[in-house]
């Protein structure tokens, strides 16, 4: 129970809806349909599944995928301690042993050999095959099993097999319009709605130029991080190159371009 | 091409051998080349106008030279500046032969091509030649006074040297520095010659000083995303020069065809060039956002004028609302009058008096004192307080200014205009409309160009559906597409392209290097695996007796050959290749053949690219094929095989990529779909289809425009079903309204079509990296 508890999102995480993902969501879950996140970086996806975990009253485990992982940092392993070998369960067995969401972030990062252990959860069996240990795992009634993944990534390597993007339920997230990202900054960060609204505006500037030598514009993450340095008490224009522009190009006419979209959103 | 017509030749190139009349031996050599350029460039009665005016320099008596040189660049000289261009010039080549200058219409036609390219409109052109009339007149049969017979020393030099010298000064920079060079050395012939080949030192230094300011030319890409970043807009510039028309100034405008901007800006008050462009363009933006045109006709001179300067007063108020930075860079910019400076008994303060008031409306410390201009600034800022006001709403407080201020002496006809221009504001003529006026949208040339009918049937056809987004439904059996194999050029050709781009070669095979497949790659840290991993092992044993917990994966395996793709590249090859797009800045004047900046086609950039792109792919082992096609009409969409899976990167392939050749139009979904049925049948864990094309999808036989982008995009979800990632590159700068459409996320745009061959092998790495 002690396991489950720490899991849990005790406080609610703030999340501001961009359209009706949260309904949608909780009717998925009640169907306990794999669900896939869709969208650029920074735009929400993590603080999405965080709320609706809180709004379940589910635990949330998240893996943050990458390159090394194997599937038995996935599943789990043996370990050798004194007494010989012991069994550990890795966060998705884990999840789905005590009936958490397992969140598998950013997953087009792992190995196509590892994500496929994911399958057998994903359809009607929702079991989970721990073929070292000997166990066929059935997944407690309340696991399920989302994942975020980045079309924008524009990499055939890392795309995510048809065969895997066929088990989900998805959602297309995007960064939110300017009235909601404005509201979403300031409550994030404290700022005053004016100056939310600015740092928007120079994140559309980027948003504009993408496909035009940016291959992502400013996340909604990059604006809050904006905002929070001016919080703390740094010079907006400096705060602006520093989180908004440097972060997101080497091309000196974007830099001179957003540099100067910033010289001028600011009097 | 050229041994052709040994044999046989074709009955409408007989024809306009014969329009030419009898000529020499080496232009008879040349000739089907150049009539193929001429042809796909010039209209019917261009092609006329072309033949004849070789014909004259036929006899003109200056030998072969003048005609092959005219032969081979009036084409692609013609897609710069429009056929229209011709009288001009043949008015100024006329006065050189008739002056002792003949010699010099060589060298001038020879660097004819790459100065249009430069000067890129017709009035730059007039202003050049001009300027080398001036320059002829001047430096002709001056020496000792002894009248018109000796040539200009300078001129041969200084028509080499043009292409350059536009490449480094606006024209009026030019116009300076040849100035100086006639002035001081008009009659000293040596140092003449030296000084207009940019030999002596003081000839480059004049250069050099010539060069301050920002041009246009050199910021266009900058300028492109200014307005789509903060402008969410995009359109087409075009130069004019300042110092030509000293009379009527030039300033600003706008029209169908593009934002018309002075060539050059020097830095004023603190504020760069380049935000001096960034000013004007704020202030087009404005207009265009916020502007309705309205009638004219019940509104006196003065009356429209003050309107317009509040207008103006309007779109900045708002431009400013949005980018409040802005103000600093208006506030710089706008002039403030002395309130004092204009005697109303003498001169006509009609001006001066809108001038205070667009100041005092800009700038909340003005200095006025004048309680009618305090009162009209307050009331301007009232209206605009509320909302953002109208076109209507300033036309009328513009007529209440009047009724307010009007003087006897407004009729002087000395106006008083010290201070009172403020020059990153636009002529305004798109704020007024007309009653009596009808749509006068100019007469399209419905001059079909001459196509040359390719002969290339073989295969029968095979049939595809079409999506039919109106009904949302697929008509069956729809496109037709013709398969053959893609003519043959020269394989060297290829070769010597390569061999040009070598230093980049160099630096793509260290890339390539490294994703290539190392036979057999090592994976360690694998709890099982075909091997110990000794160093792990040992670590996980020390920590093992030293009570820690091990690390279980010390085992390590080997992995064979990482990449699994299969790719196809499928090239449009529509006629829009050879039309090009100014370097950096967006869009397809209508006419104009060769990248700006260079001499070279978009054709032949993708040669390079593709070439490259080629040898790349080779180089990792992936299997490859390229494909390209055109159409004309759905009856007939051609497939053109250039290389196939089963075919190695040899000879025979460059060949084919050597004869790449643009024509007819685009039917893309087709020609996707056909691709598709090749690349399915690989055998590979992954599919990349990359098409390179330069515009939207269209056809002859479709007019609505919507219908084939919305086909092609059906394609890429049919494709992405059957496992193949498609990808596009897009030549067109303006590709975001459909492009986006069409591929989702999956696109580049590549501005800087010159960037194009090393761009292209890097996208694909990075796409399978
Ligand atoms: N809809 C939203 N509501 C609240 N905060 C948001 C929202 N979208 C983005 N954010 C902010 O942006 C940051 C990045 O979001 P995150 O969910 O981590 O992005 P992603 O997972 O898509 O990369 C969050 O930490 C939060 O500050
Ligand atoms: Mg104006």
């Amino acid at each position: 129970m002690s396991n489950k508890d720490q899991y849990k999102v005790h406080k609610e995480p703030f999340y501001q809806a961009q359209g009706k993902e949260v309904a949608l969501y909780e009717a998925a879950y009640a169907a306990r349909l794999p669900v896939m996140v869709k969208g650029p970086t920074g735009c929400g996806k993590s603080r999405f599944v965080e709320y609706m975990a809180w709004k379940l009253g589910k635990p949330l485990i998240t893996v943050a995928c990458n390159e090394d992982m194997t599937a038995s940092d996935l599943v789990g392993r043996y370990l050798l301690d004194a007494n010989g070998t012991r069994w550990l369960d890795g966060p998705l067995t884990t999840a789905a042993r005590i009936g958490a969401i397992c969140y598998l972030d950013e997953i087009v990062e792992a190995r196509q050999d590892t994500t496929v252990v994911i399958h057998p959860l994903t359809d009607h069996r929702r079991t989970l095959p721990l073929d070292k240990k000997g166990e066929l795992l059935e997944a407690h009634p309340d696991f399920q099993l989302v994942i975020s993944y980045n079309p924008g990534y524009q990499n055939l390597m890392k795309d995510l097999k048809q065969s895997t993007k066929q088990r989900f339920t998805a959602f297309d997230f995007d960064y939110p319009g300017v009235k909601l990202e404005t509201g979403i900054v300031a409550k994030e960060t404290g700022t005053d709605e004016e100056m939310a609204a600015k740092l928007v505006k120079i994140g559309t500037t980027a948003r504009n130029l993408k496909g035009h030598g940016l291959d992502e514009g400013i996340s909604t993450r990059l604006l809050v991080y904006a905002a929070t340095l001016i919080k703390g008490g740094v010079e907006p224009r400096d705060a602006c190159r520093m989180a908004l522009v440097r972060p997101i190009t080497d091309d000196a006419d974007i830099r001179e371009t957003l540099d100067h979209a910033i010289d001028a959103t600011f009097d | 091409m050229a041994e052709a017509h040994t044999e046989y030749e074709h009955p409408l190139m007989k024809g306009y051998r014969e329009q030419l009349g009898f000529g020499f031996p080496q232009v008879a050599q040349v000739f089907e080349d150049c009539m193929a350029e001429a042809l796909s460039a010039l209209s019917r009665e261009g092609i006329d106008a072309y033949l004849e005016y070789a014909r004259f320099l036929c006899k003109m008596g200056r030998g072969a030279e003048p005609v092959l040189i005219f032969l081979e660049e009036w084409p692609s000289v013609a897609t710069t500046l429009g056929e229209s261009a011709l009288p001009a010039l043949k008015a100024f080549i006329h006065k050189m032969y008739k002056s002792p200058n003949g010699k010099a219409i060589v060298p001038f036609l020879q660097s004819l091509a790459a100065t249009a390219r430069r000067l890129h409109s017709q009035e730059q052109m007039q202003d050049y030649m001009d300027l080398t009339l001036d320059f002829m007149g001047r430096t002709t049969g001056s020496i000792h006074g002894i009248h018109t017979t000796f040539a200009s020393p300078g001129l041969p030099e200084f028509f080499q040297q043009t292409p350059f010298l536009l490449s480094q000064v606006s024209i009026a920079g030019l116009k300076n520095w040849v100035e100086y060079g006639i002035r001081n050395y008009h009659d000293h012939p040596d140092r003449q010659r030296d000084y207009f080949s940019l030999q002596s030192a003081d000839s480059r230094a004049m250069m050099q000083r010539e060069r301050s300011g920002t041009l246009l030319f050199d910021n266009e890409r900058k300028l492109d995303m200014y307005l789509r970043g903060l402008w969410n807009v995009s359109d087409h510039f075009v130069p004019y020069s300042l110092k030509f028309d000293e009379l009527r100034k030039p300033i600003p405008y706008y029209d169908k065809l593009g934002i018309r901007l002075p060539d050059v800006f020097d830095d004023r008050n603190g504020v760069t060039g380049i935000d001096r462009y960034r000013a004007v363009l704020a202030h087009v933006v404005g207009h265009k956002r916020w502007t309705t045109a309205i009638f004219a006709d019940n509104m006196s001179p003065f009356q429209r004028m003050s309107a317009e300067f509040l207008e103006d007063s309007r779109v900045e108020y708002l431009a400013m609302r949005q980018y409040p930075g802005l103000r600093r860079i208006f506030l710089a910019l706008h002039p403030v009058p002395a309130e004092d400076a204009c005697d109303p008994e003498q001169e006509s303060a009609v001006r001066h008096r809108l001038a205070m008031l667009s100041r005092a409306i800009l700038d909340a410390n003005h200095p006025y004192q004048n309680p009618d201009i305090i009162e009209f600034a307050q009331r301007f800022h009232a209206l605009m307080e509320q909302s953002e006001s109208s076109t209507q709403e300033m036309a009328d407080l513009a007529v209440a200014f009047g009724a307010r201020t009007r003087r006897q002496s407004d009729q002087l006809p000395k106006i008083h205009f010290q201070d009172t221009e403020i020059d990153y504001r636009d002529d305004n003529r798109q704020m007024w409309k007309f009653i009596e006026e009808g749509d006068e949208e100019e007469a399209f040339d419905q001059n079909r160009k001459v196509e040359l009918e390719e002969e290339i049937k073989g295969l029968p056809p095979r049939h595809y559906p079409e999506w039919d987004y109106n009904s949302q439904t697929y008509r069956p059996d729809w496109a037709s597409v013709y398969e053959a194999l893609h003519p043959k050029g020269n394989a060297a050709d290829i070769d010597r392209l390569l061999d040009k781009h070598s230093a980049l070669a160099k630096r793509l095979k260290r890339m390539l290097d490294l994703l290539k497949p190392q036979d057999k790659v090592r994976i360690r840290y694998q709890e099982e695996g075909s091997e110990l991993d000794l160093d792990v092992a040992l670590r996980s044993l020390i920590d093992f007796k030293g009570g820690a917990t091990p690390d279980p994966r010390i085992n390590m395996s080997h992995k064979t050959s990482g990449r699994n793709i299969a790719v196809m590249l499928l090239l449009d090859l529509s006629e829009s290749l050879n039309e090009s797009v100014f370097a950096g800045m967006g869009g397809k004047p209508p006419n104009s053949q060769k990248v700006a900046g260079s001499s070279q086609t978009i054709l032949e950039l993708s040669q390079e690219a593709v070439s490259l792109l080629a040898w790349a792919v080779d180089k990792l082992g992936d299997p490859f094929a390229i494909g390209g096609f055109h159409s004309d009409t759905r009856h007939d969409v051609r497939y053109l095989h250039i290389k196939g899976y089963s075919e190695q990167w040899n000879d025979e392939v460059k060949g084919r990529l050597a004869a790449m050749k643009a024509a007819y139009s685009t039917r893309m979904g087709a020609a996707m779909r056909h691709g598709a049925h090749y690349l399915e049948n690989q055998k590979a864990e992954k599919k990349l289809m990359l098409i390179l094309t330069d515009g939207e999808p269209s056809d002859v036989d479709t007019n609505d425009e919507r219908l084939l982008i919305e086909d092609t995009r059906q394609a890429v979800k049919e494709l992405d079903t059957k496992g193949i990632y498609t990808y596009c590159i897009s030549l067109d700068p303006k590709a975001d309204e459909y492009v986006r459409d069409i591929f989702g996320k999956q696109y580049t745009v590549i501005d800087n079509i010159q960037r194009l061959p090393e761009r292209l092998p890097e996208l694909f790495m990075a796409l399978t990296k």
